[in-house]
Formats: structure tokens, sequence, C-alpha cells
């Protein structure tokens, strides 16, 4: 039997790889998935607490943040298509214009 | 009637208000009415005035200043002397605005400049009837300004832009000592007022009081000098004729220029405790009456004579109040109004006539055409001249006996310079006469079709005044000509006594009074023999053989040379090198402005390094932020 420790610690290890990954690609649809992947980790963290404490309400919240997910990919990825067709590229590091 | 008496000078306003705002919107007979109609309200009230004698200490209409003990009301006070003086102001301001409507008739912005002369009335207005210093200063300003304004009326000609700006200028320097004398006076008195400063003035004073009021009286003297163009401030009358004539005639001859006379008569309670401050003025008055009648000899413009003649018996009623002799100041100033504003129009309808040629050179024979110019301005020549019995005569024969027996310093020095003066004058004026009216036309042939006598609304004017040329005397023939000085009683309760009153004998009189006869006529019969054929070979003669001293007189003896070099050139080089390159380029933009903005540049350069544009970077400190922060919670 998975205790909720292990499964914590797996949600712990998704969300640090997916921080990493925004933090060192390069490469906006990779920072995207990335963004996913934390996501996904808190939702795995959301159904280890309703599993063990025997309470729906981590699972109805998972289903909420799937479907935020999903809105998010569909504005995320819009965004990129349309970066990609104004500057020919999706590298992060040619996206600077913030820089003050 | 009384009750009406503030319109006097608030009906000139409302006519600068009306022409000045809507004076554009309808048709110059309307903007004639309306600028000389107003005027001639005034001129009614004034005349009901004077014919009544009303006197009121003060007609309050509202209290301008009342700050701890300082009260400044604008009111209007009348006495003798303020009486007179509106009665010759708005009498010859009405007829100059008559002449104005046919001078200016073919100018395109006539109601501006009906605007500008009503201005200017109210403001001459103010200053003469003015109860306190502070009023007089504000009127004295106001004429100023439309001297300023009207001197640049056509401001589209740099030299008229920039005579109003000279103009302007010089009379702030004198202006500021106007103003440090006010204050000088108002911490000895505690009151500008001119009845309660009189009445204070009155009591014993104690020695340094005389002496701060004689510093009081010698500001206000430098005041004047630049009001009405004494030396060393009289070099923006001469430039001032760039505007039209009747502007010379009204502001820079019989109003405006007289102010300084009038404001040390009117304060001569002050003066006459400072017999130094006195003696100042006499002397300046003498020698700028010589020096500017000099400069008169030498010059071909119509308009510059008249206006170093101008100057010249400014000298002359300046050398009379010096002397104490206020009455005699204020009679040639009331009849050099008459004259010398006559002088202007005529030289006024001359130009006229002659297309706005002003070189004397071009003229000549203008007496065939000119049959009412020539004979006004004739009588007007003989007046100033001081030729009995027209008016002038009696003035100025009045000024020079008065500094004959005054009791002071050098008087009989200053006598022989009014007396030479008189010489220089009657010769400047008929060679004026002469080369303008007498000889051949010398100017281009095709404009000798074109002369022609001024109209009607231009005639009458000059004949009025020629009348009052002729006339004016009569106020003031000495006793011993069989007149009752009457202007000497008229004004005896508001003028102080001089301290020690001196009488001549009658026949000290006579003498002086043929003297100065016999050296007027000296005069007409040299400019006569020098220029009634019209032909200079005579003049020309003498001119040669004075050569540079005459060259030095023809250019003013190089007086705006020098303080082009003196004054002008270095204050410029300061304004230039120091203050706009050193000061305000680089103290005020490099270091106050430009600096500030540098240093929050660099400041902002270092905490802007930050702000790499990478979203990681922000992610990175975003997410140290919340390690921290979850750091410091648990």
């Amino acid at each position: 039997m998975l205790s909720l420790e292990m499964v914590l610690l797996l949600s712990a290890v998704l969300f640090v790889i997916g921080v990493i990954g925004v933090i060192i690609r390069r490469n906006l649809i990779v920072i995207l998935m990335c963004i996913e992947l934390m996501l996904n980790s808190a939702n795995l963290a959301f159904i280890a607490f309703a599993r063990f404490h025997q309470n729906l309400d981590g699972q109805i919240a998972v289903f909420f943040v799937m479907a935020i997910a999903a809105v998010e990919v569909a504005v995320g990825l819009a965004l990129i298509i349309l970066i990609y067709r104004n500057r020919k590229t999706v590298n992060i590091d040619d996206l600077r214009d913030l820089k003050g | 009637m009384e009750s009406l008496y503030p319109l006097i000078p608030l009906a000139p306003l409302g006519g600068f208000l009306i022409n000045g705002l809507f004076g554009r919107l309808y048709k110059k007979p309307i903007v004639y009415t309306v600028g000389i109609g107003t005027v001639a309200i005034s001129f009614i009230l004034a005349f009901h005035a004077f014919v009544t004698g009303f006197s009121a200490k003060a007609i309050s209409l509202f209290t301008w200043i009342s700050a701890g003990s300082l009260r400044a009301d604008y009111s209007l006070m009348f006495d003798p002397l303020s009486n007179i003086m509106i009665l010759m102001v708005t009498g010859i301001g009405l007829l100059i605005h008559i002449y104005s409507a046919g001078y200016m008739s073919h100018d395109k912005t006539v109601p501006r400049f009906f605007a500008y002369m009503n201005l200017f009335m109210f403001a001459m207005l103010t200053l003469v009837l003015a109860d306190n210093f502070l009023m007089m200063f504000v009127g004295w300003e106001g004429v100023g300004l439309c001297s300023y304004l009207l001197i640049g009326y056509w401001y589209e000609k740099p030299s008229a832009a920039n005579a109003g700006m000279k103009a302007f200028v010089v009379n702030r320097i004198g202006d500021l000592g106007f103003l440090l004398g006010m204050f000088i006076l108002f911490s000895i008195f505690g009151t500008l007022n001119f009845l309660d400063i009189q009445s204070l003035a009155s009591f014993g004073l104690d020695e340094s009081t005389l002496a701060l009021i004689g510093i009081a009286t010698l500001l206000l003297f430098i005041g004047a000098t630049g009001k009405s163009a004494q030396l060393p401030l009289y070099t923006w009358l001469p430039d001032a004729m760039e505007g039209p004539s009747p502007v010379s005639a009204l502001i820079h001859a019989a109003t405006m220029v007289t102010a300084g006379v009038y404001m040390i008569i009117r304060s001569n309670f002050l003066f006459v405790l400072a017999p130094d401050t006195m003696l100042v003025v006499a002397i300046v008055g003498g020698l700028t009456a010589l020096f500017a009648a000099t400069i008169g000899l030498t010059q071909f413009d119509i308009k510059r004579v008249l206006a170093y003649s101008t100057v010249s018996q400014l000298g002359y009623m300046f050398l009379a109040v010096g002397m104490g002799a206020f009455t005699a100041g204020l009679f040639h100033l009331l009849t050099h109004a008459f004259f010398k504003a006559l002088l202007f129009l005529g030289a006024g309808t001359v130009m006229h006539a002659m297309d706005d040629e002003l070189d004397m050179r071009k003229m000549g024979a203008l007496k065939k055409y000119m049959k009412i110019t020539q004979p006004t301005m004739f009588i007007a020549s003989l007046a100033i001249a001081g030729i009995p019995p027209f008016s002038g005569f009696f003035s100025k024969d009045e000024i020079l006996y008065q500094s004959f027996i005054a009791g002071v310093p050098f008087s009989k020095v200053l006598w022989a310079l009014g007396l030479l003066t008189a010489g220089l004058t009657a010769f400047y004026m008929f060679r004026l006469i002469f080369m303008t009216f007498w000889g051949d036309y010398r100017g281009p042939k095709e404009h000798e079709k074109h002369i022609h006598e001024a109209g009607n609304s231009m005639a009458i004017p000059l004949i009025i005044l020629a009348a009052g040329a002729v006339l004016a005397g009569i106020i003031g023939i000495p006793h011993f000509l069989g007149g009752g000085n009457w202007l000497g009683n008229y004004l005896e309760p508001v003028l102080a006594k001089a301290p020690e009153a001196v009488h001549g004998s009658v026949a000290t009189e006579w003498i002086l009074a043929i003297v100065s006869v016999l050296v007027g006529l000296t005069g007409i019969i040299l400019a006569m023999w020098f220029y009634k054929e019209g032909k200079f070979a005579k003049s020309e003669k003498i001119a040669a053989k004075l050569g540079p001293v005459y060259r030095l007189v023809l250019h003013k003896y190089r007086i705006d040379e020098l303080y082009n070099a003196v004054v002008v050139k270095p204050m410029i080089w300061v304004s230039d090198n120091i203050l706009r390159v050193k000061v305000d380029e680089g103290l005020v933009d490099g270091v106050m402005v430009n600096g500030s903005a540098k240093f929050f540049r660099k400041l902002g350069g270092v905490v802007s390094k930050l702000q790499t544009g990478y979203i990681q970077t922000y992610i990175v400190f975003f997410i140290l932020g919340i390690l921290i922060l979850f750091w410091l919670l648990f």
C-alpha cells in the first residue's frame, strides 16, 4: 500500500521538475508543457489527500483544475502561435521586450 | 454734476474697453464716436470742475490696498492744481483725438489706436487726480505702458518696435527711483497720501528725517528724469517719434512727459524741504535744456527737431521747479502743451502731405500748399521762441526771471543757460519753419502735385491750438506788464512757500524781458538769414568750419553709442555669456534639470539591471519569494 508521504513526494518531485523546466527551458511550448506538469503535480496532491482522508472534495477540486488547465492550454497555445506568426520564433530569449 | 466726476477718468476707460473689445465689429465712424466721445465727456466734466472751482480731498471709488497702516484708495483729489491739469489734459487730448480721426483714417487698425489712446487718457487722468503716491504710480506706469504700445503701434516696422522697447526699458530705470523714493516716504511718514504727508511734513522735522526726505525726493526726481526725458535718461524720447504723430503730440509733448514736472509740483511740500535736491533738479533741468537745444540745431528729421525741442523745454520746466518757482514751471507746462502739441500735429499734416517724408531737406515751399498748417505752425514757433505777446513769452520769461533772482547757488549761471537756450530754441524752430515752408520745393517732382492741405478734422484742432498758443499766456501775465498773475494766485493754496521768496525790482523784470526777447529775435533773424532762401551753402560752410564739433552734435553727442557701449553691450554680454551659458544652460539646465534627471536615470539603471526581460528570471525571483515566504511562515 502506498503511503501518503510517498505520493506527496512524487507530487513534489513532479512540481520541482515543472518549475525547473519553466526556468531553464527556452522553448515556449516546452515551458507550457512544464506548467501543465506543475498543475498535474498539484492534482496528484489533491487526489492523494482525497484518497487518504476519505473525502471527495479534493477530487472535485481536481475537476476544476483540469477544466482550467484545458482553457489555459487553449489560450496559451493560441498565444504561442500568434507569437510565432509575428516573430518567427518561439525561443523565449528572443522575446524580451519587457526589459527596462 | 459733481457726482459724475468719477467719469473723468472712467469714461475713457469705458471707451478703451468698447473699442478694444468690440471695435473691429463696427464701422470706423462708430469707433471715432466712441473714442472721441468718451474724451469729450471727460473734457466737459473737467471744464465744469475747473469753472466751479470744485475741491475735494478725496472722492474714493474703492479701496485698492489696505494693509496695516498702508492704505491706497482709488480716489480722486480735486484742487486747483489737479483741476487745471485735467482741463489741459482732456482739452488737448480731445483736440488730438479729433485730429487722429482724420490722421489715422487710412490706417487698418483704427480701433486699436483709439483704444490705446483712450487707455492713455484714463492712465494720465488717474495720475493727475491721484490722492496718494501709489495711485499716482499706477497712473505713471499706465501712461508708460500706453506710450510703449503707441510708439510701437506700427509694430511691423522693426525700428518702431525697438523704439517702444527702448522707451519702456529706459522708463523702468526711472521708475525704480520713483518706487524707492515712495518706500522711503512711507517709512518716514507711514502714509502715502499727499495731504497726510503734507500735514506731517509741516511740523518741525529733525535733521535725520530731513536727510531722508532729501534722498527720497532725489529718488523721485530720478523717476521724473525717466518719464520727462531729462539727462541722463532722455534718449528714449527722440526715438519715440516712430509712433504716429498724434501720439507724439499727446503723449510725448503735451501730457505724459510733463508728468515728472507735475509730480514735483504735486509734492512741492517735500521738495522745498530738500534744498540740495532742488538744486540738482534745477541744474539737471538747465543742462538738459541747453544740451537738447544744441542737438536740435543740427537735426534734419522734422519730428526729431521737435523731440529735442520738447526735451529742452522740459528742461526749462525742471529749471523752474528746481528754483522753487512751481507756478512758473506749471505755467510753462501749460503753454508748452498748446504750442508743442500744435507743432507736432502740424508736422503730422506736413508728413501726410509729403507722403510720410520726414527729412526737411526734401521739403520746402510748402506754404504755397498748406494755408492752415503753415500759419499755425508759424504762430507756435513764435510762441516757443518767446516772442510777445504769444504765450511762450510769458512763461519762458517768468522762468528766466525767477532763476535770475532766485537765491540759490549758480542761479545766474542757470539763467545764462536758459537765455542761451532761448536763443537756440528760436533759431532751430525757425530753421524748421523756413526749411519746411519757404524756399523751393526740393522733394521728388512727382510728389509735388499730391501735396494737399489736411481735411477739416485735422485743420480745426490746429486752429484751436493756435488760438491757445496765442492766448494761453493770459493766465500768467506778470504784474509788471499789467497782468494779475492769475495762475500764481490760483495755485496759492496748493503750493508751499519757497523758503526765501526773493522779489526783484520792476526794472530788473523789464530788462530781463527785453533781453530775452532780443535773444529770441536774434535767433529768428539768424535762422532767416541761413535758411530763408532754401539754400544751405551758408550753413554748410559753418558746419564744415566746425568739422568734428558739428559731426559730434549731428550724431547727438554719440550718447546713444555711449550708452550702447557702456550699458547695453555689457548687459547683453553678461546675459549671453554668463547668465545664459553659465547660469541658465550650465546651472539651471545642466545641474538642476538635466542633472537631476541624470541622477535618477543612473539610480534607475542600477535597479533596472534586475529587469532582464527574461520571463524566466522573473519566475526565479517569484519562486525565491515564495520560498522566503514559506520559510518565514513555517
